[in-house]
Order: C-alpha cells, then sequence, then structure tokens
C-alpha cells in the first residue's frame, strides 16, 4: 500500500500508473471479447466509414470496427508484452541469482552467453530468431524473452554479487539455513527494487518490440489483430481513412509513455540516489 | 586485469560465440540446405541426387566439421552464396550497407543537432514551465516507436501538402550529393527521432549534475559569463554520457534501421535482412546478422575506447 502511495505521489507515478491501468482494464476486456463489436465481424456495407456515434473509431477496409479491433490488439499486444516480460524476469533472475551464487565456471558460462546475445541488436536477435522458429504469437514471445533475459542477468547479478558478500548472508550461513531460503528470502528480496524498475521499463520495451515485429508481418497474424498489425494495414489507406493510422499510433504512444511514466517513477522512489537529476 | 584489456580480450570469445549462435540457429531450421534451396522440388530427389548434393554442400560431414569449415570460410570472407539474389552474400551485404551507415550517422546528426540543445536548454532552467515542457516532449519522443513516427510523417506530408516522399529509390551519396540527402532526410529524421529525446534526457540529467559541481559555481563566482559557463566549462564534461550513449545507440541503429528501411522502401541492409528471412534465404539471413552483429560490438568496443579516453578518472577496472 505504501508503495502505491508512493507511486500516486510522484507526478510522473500519478500518470503513468492510472494510463497502464486504464490499459490493463482495457486489454482485459479485449482479450476476452467485451467489446463493442466481434472484432472479426465484417459490416460490409459500412466498410471505411468515419468514426461516429456507431463506430466510435471507425470501421476497416473489410467493415471491421477499429475500436473493438484495437481493444483486442491492446489484448494482443499486451499479452505478448507480458507474458515475454515474465518469462524474461524469471529466466534472468534465476541465471543471474545462480551466476551470482555459485560463482565461478557457472558464472563464467552464464555471463559469456549473455555476452554472446547482447552482441546482437535487440530486433536482429528477434528476427532470427523468427526466421528460425517461423512467425507467430509465440514465437514473438519466445523471442522478446530471449532479448530481454541477458539485460535481467545483469540487472539481477550485480546486486545478488554484492548482497552474498553482505554480513547478514553469512550470518544465514552460519545459523545453517539452507542455500534456497538464502537466496529467496535475503538475497531475492533484496533484489525486489531494481528488478520492478526493469520490469516496467522492459514492459515499455517488449510493447514496442512487439509492435515492430507485427508491423513487420512476423509477429501477430492476420486476422488477428495487435497495435503493429492495424498500423502496417493503415499504410496504404491512410490519406483516405486516416482513423486507421491515428487511433493505433496514438495507442500505442500513449502506452509506452505510461509505462516509461512509471518506471521513471518507480526509480525516483526506490533508487533516491537518482531523483536530483532525473532526467 | 583492467576492465579494457578484459574488455578486448573477451572480444574474440563473444564474437566467437556470436558465429556458434548464428551457425547453430539456422541448422535448427527444419529442413536442410537442399530443401532451402529446391523447396518442394527437394523431394523429387533421388537418393543418390540427395547424396551428391549433400557432399557438394558439406552437410553430410559431422556438425563440428561443418562449423569449422564454415568459420574458415567466414574468416576469409566467404559468408556462402544467396540463393534468391544468385550472388555471394557479402558481396549483396556490403552493396546495401553504404545507405544504412549514411542512414546512422544522419540520424545520429539529427539526434545530436536536436537534443543537445535541448538538453542543455532544459538543464539551464530546471524546473521551469520550459524545462517542463523539453521533458514532456522528450518522454513522449522515446515512447514513440520509429515506424509511427515515419508513418504520421508520411501522411502528415501527403494530406497536409499533397506530397509524397520519394520511396523505393537511392542514389549514392557520390553520385549526387543533392539528390541523395533528399532521399534521406525524412528517414533519417524518423530514425533520429527517439534517439534525439534520449540525448536531451541524457544531457539535461548530465548538464544538472555538472552545474551544480564546485568548479561551475567557482566560475560563476569570479564573474565567467553564464554562456560561457555553460558551454565552455559545464558541456564538456557533460558530454561523457552522451558520447556513450550515441556509440550505443549508433550499434542500434545500424541494425534496428529494418522498420525505417521497410517504411520509406530503402534498399538498405535491415531491408535485406527482411528479405532473406521471409524469402527464406538463410545463407543470405546468416551472413546479414553475423555482419550487423560484428559492427555492433566493434561500436561497442570503440565506445568503451572512447569513454576511457574521454574521462582519465575512469577506473573501469576498479569499478567494475
Amino acid at each position: 500500500m505504501s508503495m502505491l502511495r508512493a507511486i500516486f505521489s510522484h507526478s510522473s507515478g500519478r500518470i503513468g500508473g492510472t494510463i497502464v491501468v486504464i490499459y490493463v482494464v482495457v486489454a482485459l476486456l479485449g482479450m476476452f471479447g467485451v467489446t463493442p463489436y466481434n472484432p472479426l465481424q465484417q459490416f460490409r456495407i459500412d466498410r471505411l466509414h468515419a468514426p461516429n456515434a456507431v463506430y466510435w473509431m471507425g470501421t476497416d477496409l473489410f467493415g471491421r470496427d477499429v475500436a473493438s479491433r484495437l481493444m483486442n490488439g491492446i489484448g494482443q499486444s499486451f499479452l505478448v508484452a507480458f507474458c515475454s516480460v515474465a518469462l524474461a524476469t524469471l529466466a534472468g533472475t534465476v541465471l543471474g541469482l545462480t551466476a551470482a551464487w555459485f560463482g565461478k565456471a557457472w558464472d563464467g558460462i552464464v555471463m559469456r552467453i549473455m555476452d554472446v546475445l547482447l552482441a546482437f541488436p535487440a530486433i536482429l536477435l528477434a528476427l532470427l530468431i523468427i526466421a528460425v522458429v517461423g512467425p507467430g504469437t509465440w514465437t514473438s514471445v519466445a523471442a522478446i524473452a530471449i532479448v530481454y533475459t541477458p539485460i535481467f542477468t545483469r540487472v539481477v547479478r550485480g546486486p545478488a554479487l554484492s548482497i552474498k558478500a553482505r554480513e547478514f548472508v553469512d550470518a544465514a550461513r552460519t545459523f545453517g539455513s539452507s542455500r534456497r531460503y538464502i537466496l529467496t528470502r535475503h538475497l531475492l528480496l533484496n533484489l525486489v527494487a531494481p528488478l520492478t524498475v526493469q520490469v516496467t521499463l522492459a514492459l515499455a520495451w517488449s510493447l514496442l518490440t512487439e509492435a515492430g515485429l507485427s508491423f513487420l508481418g512476423l509477429g501477430t497474424q492476420p486476422p488477428a489483430s495487435s497495435l503493429g498489425l492495424m498500423l502496417a494495414d493503415s499504410r496504404n489507406l491512410m490519406e483516405n481513412a486516416p482513423w486507421l493510422l491515428i487511433f493505433p499510433a496514438v495507442a500505442i504512444m500513449i502506452s509506452i509513455l505510461g509505462f516509461n511514466l512509471l518506471g521513471d517513477a518507480l526509480r525516483d522512489i526506490l533508487d533516491p540516489k537518482t531523483r536530483r537529476s532525473a532526467p | 586485469m583492467s576492465y579494457l584489456a578484459r574488455r578486448l580480450l573477451t572480444f574474440p570469445l563473444v564474437m566467437l560465440g556470436v558465429s556458434i549462435l548464428v551457425f547453430v540457429a539456422i541448422r535448427l531450421v527444419p529442413g536442410d540446405a537442399i530443401t532451402a534451396m529446391l523447396g518442394t522440388e527437394a523431394g523429387l530427389l533421388t537418393p543418390a541426387q540427395r547424396a551428391a548434393l549433400s557432399a557438394y554442400f558439406g552437410i553430410d560431414k559431422p556438425i563440428l566439421v561443418q562449423y569449422w569449415s564454415w568459420l574458415l570460410g567466414v574468416l576469409q570472407g566467404d559468408l556462402g552464396i544467396s540463393v534468391i539474389h544468385g550472388k555471394p552474400a557479402l558481396t549483396i551485404i556490403l552493396e546495401r550497407f553504404p545507405l544504412t551507415l549514411q542512414l546512422a550517422l544522419m540520424s545520429m546528426c539529427v539526434a545530436l543537432l536536436v537534443g543537445l540543445p535541448a538538453g542543455v536548454f532544459a538543464a539551464t532552467r530546471n524546473e521551469k514551465i520550459s524545462d517542463l515542457a523539453v521533458r514532456i516532449f522528450a518522454m513522449i519522443g522515446q515512447s514513440t516507436p520509429n515506424f509511427v513516427v515515419g508513418l504520421l510523417i508520411i501522411y502528415a506530408l501527403s494530406a497536409g501538402f499533397g506530397i509524397l516522399p520519394t520511396m523505393g529509390e537511392f542514389t549514392p551519396f557520390l553520385t549526387d550529393p543533392l539528390r541523395n540527402l533528399g532521399q534521406m532526410i525524412l528517414p533519417a529524421i524518423t530514425l533520429g527521432f527517439a534517439f534525439a529525446a534520449s540525448v536531451t534526457r541524457i544531457s539535461r540529467s548530465a548538464m544538472l549534475d555538472v552545474l551544480s559541481d564546485d568548479y561551475v559555481r567557482t566560475a560563476r563566482s569570479k564573474g565567467v559569463p553564464k554562456r560561457s559557463v555553460i558551454w565552455r566549462h559545464a558541456l564538456p564534461n557533460a558530454l561523457i554520457p552522451v558520447v556513450t550513449l550515441s556509440g550505443v545507440e549508433f550499434g542500434y541503429l545500424l541494425g534496428g534501421a529494418v522498420l525505417v528501411e521497410q517504411i520509406y522502401a530503402l534498399p538498405g541492409l535491415g531491408r535485406l535482412v527482411l528479405e532473406a528471412i521471409l524469402q527464406r534465404d538463410y545463407a543470405l539471413v546468416q551472413g546479414c546478422v553475423l555482419f550487423i552483429a560484428f559492427n555492433f560490438m566493434v561500436v561497442n568496443l570503440l565506445v568503451d575506447l572512447a569513454y576511457v579516453t574521454l574521462d582519465p578518472r575512469i577506473r573501469l577496472g576498479e569499478s567494475n
């Protein structure tokens, strides 16, 4: 509760938090089909209809309701973003923690593999994975998760190494606490702060990457909708039907903005050193 | 061992790891090189023909032998033959690379020309309305994917002025500089947009740090004009994080131009990777990915070297 209060008393946190909450609600509604119309239903006589009282955001080339598709698309994009970041967080935390704890050869192997993964620009590594496995929603999840795992591994390993050397960990060992207990209770609990910041920022990046992959035709496949796919579809029609471009473009910008603002606020709250000169 | 020495020593090791990853990844694709080249017609081959082709491609040998001969080829500049182009992959990559390099350089110029003054301006007006405005713009800029910026620019030009940017054409700079710049400026702005926002944020933050340092206060108390304090005393020290960011971002721009090249239909390296993936030209995918990763790593290494050169106080070996 105190964390929520801290977020909502921070100006960026208040705006970012509100945006994220609204988006999560819209994403859930879109995912479970609580939309004005069925996102796949084609109203053929109302093709390329401008926004009006019936179709709030107009219709597309096939007469499908843009608002419903947008809600569904937000749901799809958020599903990919949340799943990929959850996987990356889990993998990165396990690898980072064990690398810091066991050290030596295991640390060397893990960190060199992470160095190799970091040697690729993010979108290129995602493209390579998709080239191997083939495009699709779950391929995007796996690709984005693999791309961001090294970042989480580094975020966890550094602080875990310094916590491992602290007296209270030695004390826990002396008292005979098990390795699992020390790793989860002492190390992991102390890593919650940097991990929370990283998760929020990674959600913004993964939304961006998912949209990019879908835009290129390598993420979510039609007829399902995603924000990137809707933007790709708008390319040839933007002059006659600008609503097909404007609504998904604004939706994607605001969602990333929300996570970025929330991430900045969390960094300020959890790391007071950065507060003075926060960008 | 100092950080830099370690960094130089691990470079070839990481590069080796990258080559293994790319090699293994492409071999994980269902089917083999014969299927990749012939498609469904591969099913019509007799066992003898298949065995002959396997021997020709070297895929009848153990995987380690295959990797070794592939690596030797790569070290001699042989990245394989592109199936769709019928030419060596390296030749095609080198044909496309100048465009992507120019795009990355121009985007960096756009970002620094906009981001640096904006960041300094905001830092000198800390917590005032103008600072807040710059921060909001920077935040929005950083949250806007480059392909969204590209689409909005194209829409604004076509809806507002009835013109469409030139697409699908590329005139080398040396052939016709003006035409080249005309073709590249919009893609450069598109790609440099979010980067400019990052430069703004980081330069504002670094300037705020430096402006509160004792030597700046001393300079001010000695009566040095404000403009001189900002540009001559404070800015050079605030540039270190900006240089680091620019270097790292430049590496990303080299590899991440795929979306912008796709929007403006520019025949660059990013678009080449995409074409190769969509047409399942695995030799070309492999070559492009290896080439871009190598450039990315070299740029990152140079950034680290610049980092130490720029600030002799930095003792990376101790801080890491």
